[in-house]
């Protein structure tokens, strides 16, 4: 923790993760009118002292819609997150310490599933399951899994030759408990931090489907519906693409300069330097 | 070597064959009648029946998976049901403007970003490395979209320097390329964060190495060992990324083609996302996969030629 508060970017991440955080956790006291509030009559409004950031197209306050959408930015990341690393943990698991032919029918489809581009793959998914925050959840967790999954399985492949491992086994220990009692809490750290650096990304996916109109489905506010809102009146007020997207920089770089010293801080192996 | 190639293209033709497959099946994993998922919510009862009797649906599953297989690997990506036209053709027609947006983004990633890596190896721990690595980090983790819709705010909307929207006159190279510096400037961004890290790394890396090390005891020029010895080394791990690269930025393109309104891969598949006109979305997923695979495996090759290392690894 001392080596990470000497960094000053590490700093700057936690203090700007704290800003989004405090951002989402107290929207409803913080937000000066309910997001979803229409008052046409003051529609798209400059910045003032009554609307901090303006109104939109339907009278909506921006400000409040910002604090909503810092709620959904984080929910998503958390939510893919959790089913990611569940996802990458056990696949990975069985892939590396699962029959051969099984680990290469895995790493088969790890590797097929990464050879898609990423946002056209996402968009076939949406044609098909229609755009919803479900949708997204599942896009993002389909493209986290396999990488997540290789990671583990490479180290569960190193770990299967160690010798307390083999000690365990040579004693009759089961799979399972070789499994969750001894190669999980070995591969888990590493994960976890690999996990935090791709917060931003599932910031940006979301933010990014939700700017198509493929994301959250209106009225819920979402930066990136926000963005979507404001890119079509950006000639005359463009105060609402400011408003949606300096949070989203704010979050994603705030969680990347956390990230990044999290990982200098704990695990400089992992130091990727691309 | 030889070996090295050939197991790398049987390996991508597999990943190829096993993501058609995943294609072909999304539209069967789904509850509901494959026909009105592919053509969406507009279609009428004719256009479905004749979709059926075009993809063969009475047929058994593994017959029409082998039919739409043998057809696409002949180019035929089936036809776009409300043109009548196919959709390969259409694909195609789209497919130089994403190119060129994907290759001049990249070409300016490439100029940039490696002489800022190699400057911020030489100046190490000085204020301009540090610099240089805060901006590449931000360059990375900023949003490609954040930074075409403020591109566009800024040069096109306030100052009124460059063109907003569009791919510029038929037939006017100039206007083309005015009308691509905004969309190649953020497409590329992120990637002259990406090589100036990675050529910063890779000089460091070199500038350690013996060759180095003796060139320095002869007693030859700064310059020199920097421009003839160092950097020439260093640049290696970037060329092999380029491939990488590109096949990346086709599909990073989507929302600097959706922001500028510029025709494109990304552009098409957006308008056939909104319309639910499943054909044309698999037919530029399957493009655009076949070419990003294509790209990755003559990246990996280029880089299995230059280094004998990376041979093992497969």
């Amino acid at each position: 923790m001392r080596r990470l508060l000497r960094d000053p970017l590490g700093v700057l991440g936690i203090l700007l993760v704290t800003l989004i955080i405090v951002m989402a956790l107290g929207a409803d006291v913080l937000a000066p009118y309910p997001p979803n509030l229409t008052n046409v009559k003051e529609r798209l409004l400059e910045p003032s002292e009554l609307h901090w950031l303006g109104t939109d197209q339907l009278g909506r306050d921006i400000f409040s819609r910002v604090l909503a959408g810092s709620r959904i930015a984080l929910w998503v990341a958390a939510v893919t997150s959790f089913f990611s690393l569940i996802g990458g943990l056990s696949l990975g698991l069985i892939s590396g310490y699962g029959p051969r032919w099984l680990d290469s029918i895995l790493i088969l489809l790890f590797d097929s599933i990464r050879a898609f581009p990423t946002v056209l793959f996402a968009l076939a998914i949406v044609t098909i399951l229609g755009p919803s925050l479900a949708t997204i959840i599942f896009i993002i967790t389909i493209f986290n899994v396999p990488v997540y999954a290789r990671i583990v399985r490479t180290q569960t492949l190193s770990l299967r030759e160690t010798e307390f491992i083999l000690a365990e086994r040579s004693l009759g220990a089961e799979s399972w408990r070789v499994l969750f009692v001894h190669m999980l809490p070995n591969v888990i750290g590493p994960l976890l931090i690999l996990v935090s650096m791709d917060v931003p990304v599932v910031i940006t996916i979301e933010a990014g489907l939700s700017f198509l109109g493929l994301g959250v489905r209106p009225p819920t506010a979402s930066w990136g519906s926000i963005l979507n809102d404001g890119y079509a009146f950006i000639r005359n007020t463009p105060w609402m693409v400011i408003a949606g997207g300096v949070p989203l920089i704010l979050a994603t770089l705030g969680f990347t300069f956390l990230g990044e010293s999290l990982r200098d801080a704990f695990d400089p192996r992992l130091r990727r330097d691309v | 070597m030889l070996i090295y190639a050939a197991r790398r293209i049987a390996l991508t033709a597999l990943i190829l064959l096993v993501t058609m497959t995943l294609l072909f099946s999304m539209v069967y994993l789904v509850p509901g009648d494959p026909a009105s998922i592919a053509l969406g919510p507009r279609a009428t009862a004719a256009m479905k029946e004749m979709f059926r009797q075009r993809m063969g649906l009475d047929q058994p599953l593994p017959v029409q998976l082998w039919r739409f297989i043998s057809n696409v690997l002949q180019g035929n990506l089936g036809i776009d049901v409300w043109s009548n036209r196919s959709v390969a053709q259409i694909v195609l027609e789209a497919l130089p403007y994403t190119l060129a947006l994907a290759g001049i983004g990249l070409g300016w990633a490439v100029a940039t970003g490696i002489p800022l890596g190699a400057w911020s190896a030489v100046a190490r721990r000085s204020w301009a490395d540090r610099l240089i690595g805060v901006l590449s980090v931000s360059a990375i983790a900023i949003p490609s979209f954040i930074v075409a819709i403020y591109s566009l705010l800024i040069f096109a909307v306030w100052l009124k320097w460059l063109p907003a929207i569009g791919a510029g006159a038929h037939g006017e190279l100039g206007d083309q390329l005015l009308h691509l510096i905004l969309p190649a400037f953020a497409v590329g961004l992120g990637w002259v964060g990406y090589i100036a890290r990675l050529v910063r790394a890779s000089m460091l890396e070199v500038m350690g190495e013996n060759h180095v090390r003796t060139a320095r005891a002869f007693g030859l020029p700064e310059q020199r060992i920097l421009f003839r010895y160092a950097l020439p080394i260093a640049i290696l791990p970037t060329i092999a990324l380029l491939g990488v690269g590109i096949g990346n930025l086709l599909s990073g393109a989507v929302f600097a083609e959706i922001v500028f309104a510029r025709p494109g891969v990304g552009k098409l598949t957006y308008d056939a996302v909104i319309t639910r006109n499943y054909p044309v979305v698999m037919g530029s997923v399957l493009v655009t996969t076949a070419i990003y695979a294509t790209c990755t495996l003559v990246a990996d090759i280029v880089a299995a030629w230059l280094d004998p290392r990376v041979r093992a690894s497969l």
